[in-house]
């Protein structure tokens, strides 16, 4: 954490990695969770990373 | 690409193509309004009135190695160009198990259940075929889902009972598990049905609006009685049963009820945890639909949803409201930020005859029929459109901040309104935005050093 600039997700928050060894398409499918009527994908669970 | 935005006095710059959330205090914002765009020493200067000399040298030092470890102004990790995978394979079902309800609703997009014909229940012939359709054409995949819809799907509840017990044969023989979920008004939802659900682990979507008003006056039953008493009891009933684990309540807003974040807190205050509340999905006619003028006042509501989810987290209570609910820390891969929902490809509709639509929401339109559960996909052109119209391919999407977390939005809303599943609904993309800041603001407070 720098003293201007505080990172929330900086151990995290590389995009780029998930193009490595992931799209496998076992996660859910976006609408059949609670939604219905609005495309959300930013809050579904990657079922690789839940198991690591 | 960055997103700059202020929530109740906290600064927060969103790194786009990193995913890196960073809040930030007034000198970086200001560096920040014209990073990149002035020499270093030009931008120093005109800050020098502002700000003490040090004090920017050294938040540029900060700027820079943030740059540096790609986490601020990273570059598109994919270039700006997406090659989806070239085979389809079908993940997920809704089922239509009844084409009818026993409610009324007046913003029904499946026209009182019916989806603009006859009211039908599935067959278990129709329902087998469906799942044998499903197992058969997933491929490599192991998880699939089925998702029981309508109408209202426990109106066929000796159908759905057969199919659960049939899937999880069907899945043992081919390798592959199947989870159910059921989305349903909770009219019959009773002691028994509710021991099925529970022994077979079937999550469950429970459709309820809010407040008793709001709720009875969109959710009637036939003879425009409101249904709420008898919802509210019957949730709450089979959620003890299940120990509140494995359910969303859900419900819809409209023109009507704007101040929808009182329903949120209403629902809160039931016992339920699980909370999603979207739009309605509604022609611009209907009384009850969302307008352009609305919008500047709904976004104003989910900011002050965002104050009363933040209260009730401090007093010890945690609401997990579906929009808000993002994982900063993980979350799905780039290849699934960029093909959305999988509408019409990897996510199939299925109703009552056993017709295969893109999704729930085409169920009823001729023109995307893309075959049945006996013969299969007919319509190899359509579901290439699906699969193709990934993030870079929809207008807009590309320049957009928002866009590894809508991910295009909603194809449905696209052909509803503008006619085309490369045109996103714009009203649609300003409340995802709009969601998205608050679920930052939240993740940033989860994650603050002084949760004052």
């Amino acid at each position: 954490m720098g003293k201007h600039i505080r990172t929330v997700n900086a151990n995290q928050a590389i995009l780029r990695s998930t193009l490595q060894g992931r799209g496998c398409g076992e996660c859910q499918a976006s609408c059949q969770s609670a939604c219905k009527t609005s495309c959300t994908v930013g809050n579904q669970v990657c079922l690789k990373e839940k198991k690591q | 690409m960055i997103h700059k935005f202020i929530f109740d006095d906290t600064r927060m710059v969103f790194d786009v193509h990193s995913g890196a959330l960073h809040i930030v205090d007034e000198l970086i914002w200001d560096l920040l309004e014209a990073y990149g765009a002035l020499p270093e020493e030009e931008l120093a200067q005109s800050l020098s009135g502002k700000y003490l000399e040090e004090d920017i040298s050294e938040a540029l030092e900060e700027i820079k190695e943030l740059t540096d470890k790609n986490i601020l102004f990273s570059p598109d990790p994919l270039g700006g160009a997406y090659k989806p995978p070239g085979e389809s394979v079908v993940k997920a079902l809704c089922l239509h198990l009844a084409h009818d309800c026993n409610l009324s609703c007046r913003y029904c997009f499946a026209g009182q259940g019916k989806f603009g014909g006859a009211p039908g229940l599935m067959t278990a012939e129709v329902g087998r075929k469906a799942l044998e359709f499903l197992v058969n054409s997933s491929g490599e995949r192991h998880h699939l889902e089925v998702d029981f819809f309508g109408g209202e799907p426990l109106l066929n509840f000796d159908v759905l009972r057969m199919l659960v017990d049939y899937g999880r044969s069907l899945g043992r023989e081919k390798g592959k598990e199947i989870k159910f979920t059921v989305t349903t008004n909770a009219i019959l939802l009773d002691g028994r049905i509710g021991d099925f659900l529970n022994k077979n682990d079937i999550s469950v979507i429970l459709s309820i609006d809010g407040r008793q008003g709001v709720h009875d006056a969109m959710r009637p039953f036939r003879d425009r009685k409101g249904s709420y008493d008898v919802v509210v009891k019957n949730i709450k009933s089979f959620l003890e049963s299940r120990d509140y684990r494995d359910y969303y309540v859900r419900g819809t807003y409209t023109a009507l009820n704007t101040d929808f974040s009182c329903d949120v807190e209403h629902l809160a205050s039931l016992g339920f945890d699980n909370i999603s509340l979207e739009p309605v999905v509604a022609g611009e006619k209907d009384h009850y639909s969302l307008r352009d003028s609305m919008f500047s006042q709904i976004s104003s509501e989910y900011e002050k949803l965002t104050r009363s989810i933040l209260k009730m987290t401090k007093e010890g209570r945690h609401i997990n409201f579906f929009h808000f609910n993002i994982d900063f820390e993980g979350g799905p891969c780039l290849p699934k930020r960029m093909s959305g929902c999988g509408a019409g490809h990897q996510y199939l509709a299925v109703d009552p005859p056993g017709t295969l639509y893109p999704c729930h929401q085409f169920v009823g339109r001729e023109e995307f029929v893309l075959g049945d559960v006996f013969t299969g996909v007919r319509r190899g052109d359509l579901t290439r459109l699906f699969r193709n119209s990934h993030l870079y391919r929809k207008e807009g999407c590309g320049q957009c901040w928002a866009k590894f977390h809508c991910s295009g939005g909603c194809h449905a809303n696209a052909v509803i309104h503008n006619g085309s599943i490369e045109k996103p609904y714009s009203p649609g993309c300003l409340l995802a935005k709009k969601r998205l800041e608050c679920a930052m603001y939240l993740a940033q407070w989860k994650n603050a050093p002084d949760k004052s």
